[in-house]
Formats: C-alpha cells, structure tokens, sequence
C-alpha cells in the first residue's frame, strides 16, 4: 500500500468538530478529520470509544449535535439517510442486514433502488422504460457479482449463504448503489482467517479498480495497518490520533490508549 | 466434406459458408454472448496478426493457461492460423510443474486469462529464457503491474487490426501456407510416472480423429457442446473446436468452473464426454439431494432407481424384462428419470461418453437406467483421444466398446493393446528415444494397457499392463477392479488398493468429504475438518460397512481384508494423482510405504508425516495417526 500522508487527492468527506450526546452520555465529542478521494480510511478504538457513532452520523442515521460533516462540500449534518444515499454514500452493517428470502442477485438490485427512476404507474406498465432500466440495472448488479466472483450462487437465498459469503453480499449491496464513498462497520468481525483473506481482497480490489473512497471500522487490526491510507484511532469519543499506519502505531497516546501504560512498544 | 488442410482453412471455409450461424457461446455477466463464426473469424484474424507483429512465426509455441473462454480458443487458433502451435496447460497446476512444460516446450509466448495466472508465470520467469511476452486476458488486478513482457488481449488485437489494415491479404496468405503435417497442437501428457511429455498432433491427427467422431455419432451442424474440460486434456480440442471446425457445431464456455453444472443444465447440450470422476460427483449428488427430500419423494426416488437398475441387470444377462417392470418404467419416465434427465442438463443429449479411466458398472448402470445414452470409450492423447467407441445398442461397463472404423487394435502376445490409425501422434516433443519406445518397428502405437478383444469384436481394457500383479499365492488382481467398486459409494472418494506379491488384498481409502460430512451431521457427530471427521470411530464403521457390502459381492480371495482411512484426500497437488484424476501408483506406494508395511505387518495403527502442497506451492508436513481395521 502506497503512503499518502500529507498529499493524496481532495478532501471527501471532512468532519469539523463534531460532537454527539446520547441522554448525559458524550459519545463523540468535538472530532474533526478528513477523508480523502480514494484513500481507505479506518477508524480504530477500544469498545465505547464512539467508532460506530462515527459512521451512523455520516450515513445520517444520527445526526450531530455539534459540529458539521461534509460531504464533497456539501453539509450532510442534518440530511436524511435516504437523501444521504441518493448523494453517494453507502454502508454496510455490524450486524449482516441482507433480506434472507431474497436471492443474492435480488439484494444486489435492492442495493440499486436509490438510482431506479421508474415511477410506480410506469413500473406497472412494465414494457417501455421501466424494462430498459430493468435491463441497465440488471447489467450492473452482473458486473458486481463476476467481481466479487458470487457467479455460482446468483440464484441462491442470502439465507441459505454462510456467514463469510453473507458478508461479501452485504458488501455487494452496498456497492449496487454506485457509491462514491462506501462506509464499512466492522466487515472482518467474526470471520475466520480465510474468510478475513478474502474480504480483504475485495474491499482492496474495490478500492483500486473502481477508485471508491473507503472509510471502515474494524477490530483486526493486522487488517487496518496492512491496508489503510490513514487510520484514526479514538477514545471515549475523542480523537488521540490521526495519521498513517506507521504514525498511528509509534504514537505514546495509542499505545496507552490500548496497553494502559507508554511503555514505547508498538501496538499490533 | 471438403478436403481442407488445416483447421484454420475449415474456420475460413465456415466464416463463407455459415457466416451467421453461431460458432461459439460464453456465459458472462449472467448471459449467454454467441459469436457466429463471422465474429470468430475476425476475432482469430486479429489476434493472429496481433501475434505476428510480436515476432511469433511458423513452428513457434504458444502457452495457454485458463478455464475455457472465447478468447484462449482464439488465440490457440491464432498460433495455428500463423503455422505455429498451441501449447494448453492445466490451469490449477502448481508453479513449479508450469515451469517444466513451459520451459521444456519452448513457449514464445503465453496467453494467460488472469492475473492468478499471471502471477503464476511471472513467478517462474527466471526459469524461462524464450520467454518473449506474456499476454492477459481479463485486465482486472492488472493496473500496477511495470513487467516488459506483459501485454493485455485487447492491446494485441489491436496492433493486429492495424496490420490487417494495411495488408488485407497477410493472414489469409499465412492461412493458405498451412500444411496438413504441420503441429498444431502439442498436449502434455499428466503422466502416472516421471515428468510430462508433450505430444505433438498435426492438423491431419487432429482433422482424422474428429472425422471418424461425427461418423460415428452422426454429429450435426446445430450441436451444442460444452467446452468445460481442462483446455489441456487433448479431448477438449479434439471433441470441441476440431469438431466444430469440421461441420459447424457449437462450443459453449461456461461462466467459470464453479457454476457448470448449473450451465449445464441451462444450455442442455446434445452430447457430452465427461470423466467418470464428473459421472460419480453427480450421482453422489442426485443420492444426498434424494436423503434430503420427503420421506414420500425419497420413496419415489428409491423405487423407480430400483426398477431402472433390475431392468439394466436384466438386459445386462440377456434376459427378457417381464411385462409389470416395464409397465413400472414407463411411469418412472414421467415421474423420476425425465425429471432427472432435465436436472443434469441432459435432456437434449443424443450421447454421453464416459471416457480417461474406467467407470464402476453400477454408476454406468444408474445413468443407463435414467435413459441416459451413456457410453463408454477409451483413447489416449497419443492417437489424438479416440480408439474405441459404443455404439448405442451395445453400451456396456464391462468393454470399451468397437475400435472405430479406420482405426486398428491389436492384441499382442503378453496382451498389451496396439493402436494404428490416422491419429497416432508425430511424436513427443525433443523426446525421441521416448517415440521410439512407445511405437513398434511396423508403426503400431503401445499403449501400454492390457486387454483383450472379446468375441462381440469389443475391446476390453483390464489395466495398465504394469499394474496387474498377483497375490503371494498365485491369484490374479487387477487393482482397478476393486478399487472401482469401492467407488460406487457415495462415501467414497478415492481409494487405493494393495496386493501384487501379498498375501491378501488392502486398501487405503479417501472419504467424500461432502457426503460423509452430510451424514454426520444427521447423526449429530459434530467434526472440524477432513482428518478429524475422516478418523471418526463413527466414519471408520460407515466405511467398514461399505467395504463388507462390497466384499459380499466378490470370491473369498479377492475380498479386501484390511483397510484404513486417510486423513487427507488424495490430491494432484501432491503428485498424488494426475489432473485427469489417475493414480501415481508408484508415488503412492512409496508415500504411503509405511502404511503398507503396517497393513501386512499386522500392525492396528501407523503414524505418518504427510507433507501437503497448498495451491501457491508452499508445502507443509502434518503429523497424524491412522489406525487399521480389518474387515471380518
């Protein structure tokens, strides 16, 4: 992975201080850092730390009470999730959030609903403009599914999928929207060390054939210094440390974020 | 049929005569593209021009890796258009056996489908010093590559659009300058002992074999074949493109290995040739999916098996088949063996041939039982993959079939079978103390197999003639015959079996991993992986069971006595076996010796250190401990 401190392209998304309290809970607290066109950016931290806050703020799920999040220069603080959606964002989740009755090929063009322009008049007409549109749609999801090579199980209920290939659906979901930014919370968690392999290669693959701006959360963090631009590392909701892999694992406030002590021993 | 030279002369002729009609299919992004054979003309003329511009000239070699796909074929007609040959290799093949083939054939230039293949070759690269340029089909993963000898598909079809641009006659004059004689095609053979050996076909080999084929089958123009077999096994071209090149029939890509047999059933093609391994994968199949249905189904299922196999062993002893059974039949066609036929995808299939080893005669008798026109045939890449075929109403598991017309067998005295045809191959590649070792002084081709013609003029194989032994007391034992039986349960994957100069008969045996796993977790035995489930007390009496069935059916003498279960499948990355699925015998016995020892040392447990090859080549030894049943 090539380092792209300090340089790299424009901004993406860019938090400006921001702060989020749950009742007298401060879960984030006054977070400002920015995201770069094309990076993979990850955000780590013990349990509790505000992580997932993070992403639900950015996906609009929650929205900041202090502060403000852009997006490619547009104020997202306070956009519905739907609408953030439409902008380019998509995520996928902790938990796996596929239908489980629906095919693999029927999720992937779910994941396609923000773009689909067919009103419902036209959409029961059928012929026309709604099956051309049927027809692009399907083109891409195809395009997803040779990509992260779910060719054999198109046709098979999400449910009936293991939970590593469950994940890998989820991810294709999530590409299906064409998104300009894909936010991942926690994709590697649970997953055994083959499965962990394959993701990686995916979200890599994702991330440089299709140049998609890539901010995740996750636990493993052998995965994040392996294959981050830059990594930020939080705790009880504030930010200790932002930088490249190597900045972030030589920082004294990591190190004792995550050990309890500045011994100067290098984290992962 | 006209009487052209070479196949690039037939795809010309077809590009004129059947410029609309569909040369060839692939399945991509969920659709089945076609290309008529206008398309695949164009398409061969670029890329051969493309390959003339990097320097590739007549008798130079072309490497092919990859799954089956539109442009691979292409390109092995391209080398062939330029008077060159096409060199296919196994796609799983580890590094290090690429490395040999490549180097040993002199490869110019490879054509590689992806970046794992890719990645394979510039692995090895130091070892190969003709290497010229390596040329990638999908670009996927192919962004930060800074290799000189790399170049995309497109990029060569390109270079070749321009210089068929500016000489329109160039590849039609290289065409016209092709002889029958010259190589088109060079296959090496996986060999059960030593390295490879590559088998050089000429156009006439190659043209002579297909000719005989759709005689014998009566092949048509609107066929549909399934090209799904490693581009490698010389059947693949012999049973796909020369055939298609002849009369205009179409080969079918499938959308990669994983999803065959669901293209299978999609494309529904008119015949299909498939190792008996493929034949038993999807019996074991039908057995689990069965277990898994209604208890009424299952019923269903079961019984009109019974009556399809009562009626094949019927026919099988000459017998009438009484009136109630084919009564019985009759609604089996309509309830279980159509419905089965349409599953597998082999509803429009006129034949279905069972070829590359011997099949157990209850698989064959299961699949003719279903009306499925399975046949048996035998060739070897050295006579260009066909000697003996079944005509329909003469299919039988015990024989290989009729020696095809214009091809001759003989017996010998010490019962090795000879083959002379038109198909018998120009020779082995720079190997010529090994050609003369395998051909007679009067031309005829050794096989090396031991056989007998019957008295139906049926050619029946019983092993390879170094193979068959005998037991300490005299008794004859042809290890494929046992070893075939086992097969049949679908809890078996692989086996071994042991005798020549012992006292009894022995046999190491891989579990179905797939199946056996399914039955233990009905039985609620929970494993982890294949060596913990495979030495499960529970496995060792499932298997034991099986092998007391099978003894049942066999003379005292020839029963197995003793038996063991591997802790890890039999695997071609361990040279254990040959990618066409053969056993290495003599790397197994010397592998296993310890196990032997055990087996007639009386011994109940042996341990063992297995070193296991992984698909990159890293190699890993695992301890583990096996123990010794003895079947009472």
């Amino acid at each position: 992975m090539t380092d792209t401190a300090g340089s790299g392209g424009s901004v993406k998304l860019k938090f400006d201080g921001v702060a989020k309290n749950f009742g007298g809970v401060r879960a984030v607290s006054g977070v400002s850092a920015e995201v770069r066109e094309g990076e993979i950016f990850s955000i780590i931290g013990p349990n509790g730390a505000g992580k997932t806050t993070m992403l639900n703020m950015t996906s609009g799920f929650y929205h900041p009470d202090e502060g403000s999040i852009n997006f490619e220069d547009t104020d997202i603080s306070q956009t519905q999730p739907s609408k953030i959606a439409a902008l380019g964002i998509s995520r996928t989740f902790q938990n796996i959030a596929l239908f489980r009755g629906l095919t693999v090929l029927e999720n992937l063009m779910l994941g396609r609903h923000v773009l689909m322009k067919t009103g419902v008049l036209a959409a029961f007409a059928y012929w026309g403009p709604a099956q051309r549109e049927e027809v692009e749609h399907r083109q891409r999801c195809e395009e997803i599914i040779d990509f992260l090579k779910l060719t054999d199980l198109r046709k098979t209920p999400a449910g009936a999928l293991a939970y590593g290939l469950q994940k890998r659906v989820e991810l294709g979901r999530a590409l299906a929207s064409e998104p300009r930014l894909l936010l991942l919370d926690e994709p590697m968690a649970g997953m055994n060390q083959e499965e962990k392999e394959d993701l990686v290669r995916y979200v890599l693959d994702v991330n440089q054939e299709w140049g998609t701006t890539i901010a995740l959360i996750e636990h493993d963090m052998g995965v994040v210094m392996d294959i981050s631009d830059h990594v930020m590392v939080m705790d009880m909701g504030e930010r200790i440390s932002f930088g490249t892999p190597d900045e972030v694992r030589a920082d004294p406030r990591v190190i004792e974020a995550y050990l309890g002590t500045t011994d100067h021993k290098e984290v992962a | 049929m006209a009487d052209l030279a070479t196949l690039s002369q037939y795809m010309r002729r077809n590009g004129q005569t059947m410029a609309e009609q569909p040369a060839m299919r692939m399945k991509y992004l969920g659709i089945w593209n076609t290309y008529n054979w206008t398309d695949y003309n164009e398409q061969v003329c670029e890329f051969a021009a493309g390959l003339s511009t990097l320097g590739f000239k007549r008798e130079d070699k072309l490497g092919i890796i990859g799954n089956n796909m539109p442009q691979l074929y292409w390109a092995q007609m391209a080398a062939q258009s330029l008077g060159g040959t096409a060199v296919p290799l196994y796609q799983d093949s580890i590094a290090k056996e690429l490395a040999f083939v490549l180097r040993h054939s002199d490869a110019k230039v490879i054509v590689a489908e992806d970046q794992e293949q890719v990645d394979k070759i510039l692995s090895i690269r130091d070892e190969l010093p003709n290497l010229e340029h390596l040329i990638y089909c999908y670009d996927r993963g192919m962004t930060d590559y800074d290799v000189d000898i790399l170049l995309s598909y497109k990029a060569v079809q390109t270079a070749g659009q321009t210089l068929n641009s500016a000489d329109a006659g160039f590849i039609d004059g290289e065409i016209d300058k092709g002889t029958s004689s010259d190589i088109a095609l060079m296959c090496y053979t996986s060999g059960t002992t030593g390295n490879p050996k590559g088998v050089m076909l000429s156009h006439y080999n190659l043209l002579s074999v297909a000719e005989i084929f759709i005689a014998s089958e009566g092949i048509r123009a609107d066929d549909d074949f399934l090209s799904y077999l490693p581009m490698a096994w010389v059947g693949d071209t012999a049973y796909g493109p020369v055939i298609s090149m002849l009369i205009g029939a179409t080969c079918n890509c499938p959308e990669g290995p994983s999803t065959v047999m669901r293209d299978l059933r999609e494309l529904g093609p008119t015949g299909i040739i498939a190792p008996p391994a493929i034949w038993e994968g999807m019996l074991s199949n039908l057995q689990l999916r069965g277990a898994d249905a209604t208890p009424l189904k299952r019923w269903v299922f079961s019984y009109f098996t019974g009556v399809a196999r009562q009626i094949e062993d019927l026919k099988a002893e000459g017998k009438p088949v009484p009136g109630g059974l084919s009564f019985a039949s009759a609604i089996g066609e309509y309830v279980v063996y159509g419905p089965i036929r349409d599953q597998l995808g082999l509803r429009r299939a006129r034949w279905c041939y069972s070829g590359g080893a011997p099949m157990g005669p209850d698989t064959f008798r299961f699949f003719r039982g279903l009306k499925i026109n399975l046949k048996q045939g035998y060739g070897m890449t050295e006579v260009g993959g066909l000697v003996t075929l079944q005509p329909d109403d003469e299919a039988s598991s015990d024989t290989v079939g009729r020696p095809a017309p214009g091809i001759d067998v003989r017996v010998v005295d010490d019962g090795e079978v000879q083959i002379k045809c038109a198909g018998v191959f120009a020779g082995y590649y720079q190997e010529d103390a090994k050609t003369a070792e395998v051909m007679t002084d009067d031309g005829w081709y050794r096989t090396g197999d031991a056989g007998v013609l019957n008295e139906n003029g049926h050619l029946v194989i019983i092993d390879r003639a170094k193979d068959v032994g005998k037991l300490a007391d005299g008794t004859p034992y042809a290890p494929q015959f046992i070893e075939l039986k086992m097969k049949f349960s679908p809890f078996v994957s692989e086996v071994v079996s042991f005798g020549d100069g012992h006292p009894f008969i022995s046999a190491m045996v891989a579990i179905d991993f797939d199946t056996v796993g399914k039955w233990a977790e009905g039985k609620g035995l929970p494993y982890t992986n294949y060596m913990d489930l495979s030495q499960k007390p529970e496995v060792v009496g499932l298997i034991g069971d099986e092998v007391r069935k099978i003894n049942q059916g066999l003379p005292e003498v020839s029963q197995i006595k003793r038996f063991l279960l591997l802790s890890k499948d039999l695997d071609a990355d361990d040279n254990e076996i040959t990618r066409t699925r053969k056993l290495r015998r003599g790397f197994i016995a010397e592998k296993y010796g310890p196990v032997i020892e055990a087996f007639y040392g009386g011994q109940n447990e042996v341990a063992l250190s297995l070193a296991v090859t992984f698909e990159d080549g890293t190699e890993e030894h695992i301890d583990s401990r096996m123990t010794i049943q003895d079947a009472a």
